[in-house]
């Protein structure tokens, strides 16, 4: 018998084991992807946003204050990179005006810091912004985030603190029996007397597992362009238009490796494996962005891609107990602003809700930070030297646009959340995410992959599902 | 009939026309014209590959007909080369299979494989 | 922190020839550095033949080549390391590494930066459809095949006629791969006409010309990709797809200058996407040189191995003071030309200038002029010229005249040139 099952391992799921594992109870993450956050957590914009958006009084608004206030502790804890960069949602147009003015209300009544612009302000901070921008309001509080380290790192800390993490393991049925839930997967029958849903896409599914629910989750697709870094100095601060009912618009930002990212378009779609990109979204993304930014250097892209973001029929993100049991807790539609909220809603949902019903006894000891990780680059000379002469595999470098050493793969491949994929090594590592994509890194992450499960080259998967990367030995 | 042909000695690739009398025309060196006569008399090929090794460093070992082979034997050069395996230590020019699949043509290593 | 006269950043073919060329022009205190645990970059996994007809009148295969360098590199007994990873170069030519060995700050008195080129993978053609295991770059295919013996796929298609490709696509057949066709957006193959011949024609592969892949399609591993015809601007054709059952679709669409260290150092970066050099192959940084392929994408090694060979006799005459620095004049690719290396070049009264430049598009029946104001210097008739291979034109250098008018190389159609003189 476990105390909680929380179905879904991306953002939410994670943060939620996170706080879950300061209580002395057995807490079984199932997640059906070979990796955490691999779905809607990992195709995002990586944004922590201040929280000028969300309708005044929405749970959004509500945890992406609370969430985003977090963030300086978390990421520390974390050894997530995280910067306070700020952004700018900008009017082009005299009658985006009383939009503007919208936000500012907003803004003021979320109790987010914020700042109005004049034009000339804007260009002083922003000289590659169109000149035809007219206003914009400046929030402060808002940042850029890793958001593949975010998720792997809180269910890291998750795990290192006593959370059970099962990859590959997706839920088919969850029953009601007794006083407790029976949970069903491919491999096993778990008992538990909690279920925390977080399982994003499928959350409606999952929740309607044990009761008819009167609220949909609709996948809504975005489609990016991720420029390489290529000096300082493009945007500085993360730079919106204003919102639309189609959501926040297309974006420009730098990330936190001082890459750009511009997108993401806002369409509904079918099905919740469409992550297809197309030519005419992204010819669409990118004049959008031009219009923003006219000087973005196009010719500097390295990768498109499209995320499925979970938008919920109610409008707000759904975090309660079902109807029928209070044990059961959906956890639902965490749309945007869900990367800035889910340390807030993990923390809100683990501590207000889960040990309340369950009366849960906080451990005597928990450790809130992982172990942390070599970041060679910000070395000193002379810690790097004691480092590669202590470990020469520091200083052998697999991915050169990136700088990854054998070391930091090895680190990675270690620690007590499996990292299974040449993806998941990228998520962790950041090789293969530079201009090259993997070309010239890419065989040694996998023969390094092959090494530390001892399985064949051959069985070594790139991402998702059966993405074996080679064929066949031909020279044995 | 001549038969029309683009030259492959050279990273030129010049358009051969070779006449009935053997005679080549657009080559641009003596070697064309030769290339020219050789394809429509007897068609041949370089075949590179590689083949197992037991080096530390390297585990194939890059591999070459020393000359061109008949174009209607690569699949049994090919099926020979896959046949054998490389024994460290290895030299460039290294002879690996003697007179390949009755070509009368050496499959040598290509490169140094020491250790 | 070490001292030593000349750094060069990489250990392919044109940093080896720098090495050995500065060495012989009298500066012996070189460390070479390379990131793979050997020498010879790129041609270690280029194991087909066709190298050297230039520099060793001979045809060898891409292991025998850098066999070859390697040799002359050791017989020198420059110094070189490997598994030497460049993290930084600062203008001041402070080249910071780690290796296995430690983590090192070398204070250079001239830098050759020989960093190769890597190649456009599928985000930056906006490759439309999914983005499954099986989509690959052709060289990284060939990496697979040729340096660890493992086939990435048994049933290829191959986008982009650029000559790894072509390579790739006879090398996959013969390992036992079916091929079963090269799409290629441009109307004409971007690849060597003899690579077309005897690595398409000679296995019976398709080329379908203006045709892109406008669908790709698979959750886990590639399933199926889609074709189609474009039109004159390039824009898919509804109606002409075509659907292949592949597990792999190798891409050979184009390869860019790895110039990321010279960029971050501040070096002015030119139309090639290489640094901006002047004849003496030195970026805009002064005593910081950069010469193959992260200059601009050659189609021979032979002419990367030259261009080295300059590189590393000009950082070695900056090193001994002897490399003379004048009034220069800028080039300027005119109509027709794509790019034009080096950006500038010096006045003088001494030797010659090679001037290295590609067409944009395949011309039939033309003069390439190269002029300075209205005076022209060079007119030279083409039957023919390609995108794909890259043209080196010599003029004399006292022809140059000291203006600011830039030295431009242009295409003119024949019956248009009567007038040039």
């Amino acid at each position: 018998m476990k105390d909680i099952i929380v179905v879904g391992g991306g953002v939410i799921g994670a943060f939620i084991a996170r706080y879950l594992s300061q209580y002395e109870a057995s807490v079984l993450v199932l997640e059906k992807e070979n990796d955490v956050g691999d779905v809607t957590s990992m195709a995002n914009s990586a944004i922590v946003h201040s929280g000028d958006d969300p309708v005044p009084g929405t749970l959004k608004a509500k945890f992406n204050v609370l969430g985003n206030a977090m963030f300086d502790q978390v990421s520390k804890e974390l050894d997530v990179s995280f910067a306070r960069v700020g952004s700018m949602n900008l009017a082009f147009d005299e009658a985006q005006l009383p939009l503007l003015e919208e936000l500012r209300d907003r803004a003021e009544k979320n109790g987010v810091p914020y700042q109005m612009l004049g034009k000339e302000e804007i260009l002083r901070l922003e000289p590659n912004v169109s000149p035809t921008v007219v206003a914009g309001i400046l929030c402060p509080t808002a940042g850029i985030v890793n958001p593949f380290t975010l998720t792997a790192h809180a269910m890291e800390n998750a795990c290192d603190n006593g959370v059970e993490l099962h990859l590959n393991e997706p839920v088919l049925g969850i029953e009601r029996q007794g006083d407790h839930f029976l949970v069903e997967t491919p491999i096993e029958q778990y008992c538990c007397r909690m279920v925390i849903n977080a399982a994003g896409l499928a959350s409606a599914k999952v929740a309607a597992m044990i009761e008819p629910i009167d609220w949909t989750i609709t996948p809504r697709k975005g489609e990016y362009y991720v420029l390489d870094h290529f000096g300082p100095g493009l945007v500085k601060h993360v730079l919106f238009p204003l919102p639309t009912k189609k959501g926040k618009g297309v974006l420009v930002t730098m990330t936190t490796s001082m890459n750009y990212l511009v997108g993401p378009s806002s369409e509904f779609v079918q099905s919740e494996e469409d992550f297809a990109t197309d030519t005419l979204t992204l010819n669409e993304v990118r004049a959008q962005a031009k219009a923003m930014v006219p000087g973005i250097p196009f010719s500097q892209q390295i990768r498109v891609f499209a995320g499925l973001r979970s938008t919920p029929s109610t409008k707000d993100f759904i975090i309660e107990s079902s109807k029928t049991y209070k044990e059961f807790i959906n956890v639902a539609g965490i749309e945007s602003p869900g990367l800035a909220s889910a340390p807030a809603i993990g923390k809100h949902v683990a501590e207000e809700m889960a040990a309340k019903i369950l009366g849960l006894k906080k451990k005597e000891s928990w450790n809130p930070c992982i172990r942390p990780y070599v970041h060679l680059q910000l070395m000193t000379q002379a810690k790097k030297n004691e480092l590669i002469h202590a470990d020469p595999s520091f200083g052998d470098m697999v991915c050169n646009c990136e700088k990854v050493s054998v070391g930091e793969i090895n680190d990675a491949l270690n620690r007590s959340v499996p990292c299974l994929t040449i993806k998941a090594v990228k998520k962790r590592t950041r090789a293969g995410f530079g201009k090259c994509q993997g070309g010239f890194c890419q065989p040694r992450v996998l023969l390094l992959l092959a090494k530390r499960y001892g399985i064949s080259p051959l069985e070594v998967l790139y991402g998702r599902g059966d993405s074996q990367v080679l064929e066949e030995e031909v020279k044995k | 009939m001549s038969v029309e042909l683009t030259c492959i000695v050279c990273p030129r690739g010049c358009h051969l026309v070779v006449h009935d009398d053997l005679t080549v025309e657009g080559n641009s060196c003596p070697r064309g014209a030769a290339y020219g006569k050789q394809e429509v008399l007897d068609p041949r090929r370089t075949v590179t590959s590689t083949v197992p090794s037991n080096s530390v460093s390297f585990k194939v070992c890059p591999v070459k007909t020393k000359d061109p082979v008949p174009k209607a034997k690569m699949a049994e050069v090919m099926a020979a080369i896959n046949a054998v395996r490389a024994t460290v230590p290895v030299h460039v020019g290294d002879v690996l299979i003697h007179d390949v699949a009755g070509t009368g043509v050496d499959v040598v290593a290509t490169r140094d494989l020491l250790e | 922190m070490k001292h030593v006269d000349l750094v060069i950043v990489g250990g392919g073919s044109a940093g080896m020839a720098a090495a050995v060329s500065a060495y012989d022009a009298g500066v012996q205190d070189i460390l070479l550095l390379e990131r793979s645990p050997y020498l010879g970059g790129i041609l270690n996994q280029c194991i087909h033949n066709g190298f050297g007809l230039h520099e060793f009148k001979e045809e060898l295969t891409g292991p025998e080549f850098l066999t070859r360098f390697v040799h002359q590199v050791e017989e020198r007994h420059i110094h070189y390391e490997t598994k030497a990873s460049v993290l930084s170069i600062k203008k001041s030519k402070i080249v910071t590494y780690v290796s296995p060995k430690g983590s090192f700050e070398v204070q250079a008195k001239a830098i050759v930066v020989a960093t190769g080129c890597y190649e456009r993978s599928a985000g930056a053609i906006s490759m439309p459809g999914e983005r499954p295991a099986g989509v690959i770059t052709a060289g990284q295919a060939q990496l697979y095949l040729n340096q660890y013996g493992y086939l990435v796929g048994k049933r290829v298609f191959i986008l982009g006629s650029g000559d790894i490709g072509l390579i790739m696509a006879r090398r996959m057949t013969l390992e036992g791969a079916k091929v079963l066709g090269v799409a290629e957006l441009m109307p004409y193959s971007n690849g060597l006409n003899r690579n077309i011949q005897q690595c398409l024609k000679d296995f019976d592969i398709p080329l379908y010309l203006s045709h892109t892949v406008t669908n790709v399609i698979g959750k886990g591993k590639l399933e199926a990709i889609e074709i189609s015809q474009v039109d004159e601007k390039k824009n898919p054709i509804p109606g002409t797809e075509k659907r292949f059952e592949v597990d792999t679709l190798m891409l050979s669409i184009g390869l860019i200058p790895n110039c990321a260290l010279l960029d971050k150092a501040g070096a002015k970066i030119g139309p090639a996407r290489g640094a901006e050099v002047d004849d003496a192959l030195m970026t805009s940084i002064p005593g910081i040189f950069t010469c193959g392929n992260v200059l601009h994408v050659h189609d021979l090694v032979d002419y990367v191995v030259e261009e080295g060979k300059v590189a590393g006799k000009n950082a070695a005459a900056y090193i001994l003071g002897t490399l003379e620095e004048g009034a220069k004049v800028p080039t300027k690719a005119g109509n027709g030309i794509g790019y034009v290396v080096p950006g500038s070049v010096a006045l003088g009264e001494e030797g010659g200038v090679s001037l290295k430049f590609r067409c944009r598009a395949p011309s039939k029946n033309v003069y390439l002029i190269v002029k300075q104001g209205e005076k022209v210097i060079k007119k030279l008739y083409k039957l023919a010229m390609i995108p794909s291979e890259m043209e080196i034109i010599k003029i004399p250098r006292k022809a140059l005249e000291n203006s600011q008018e830039p030295l431009e190389v242009s295409l003119v159609a024949k019956e248009d040139a009567a007038h040039v003189r």
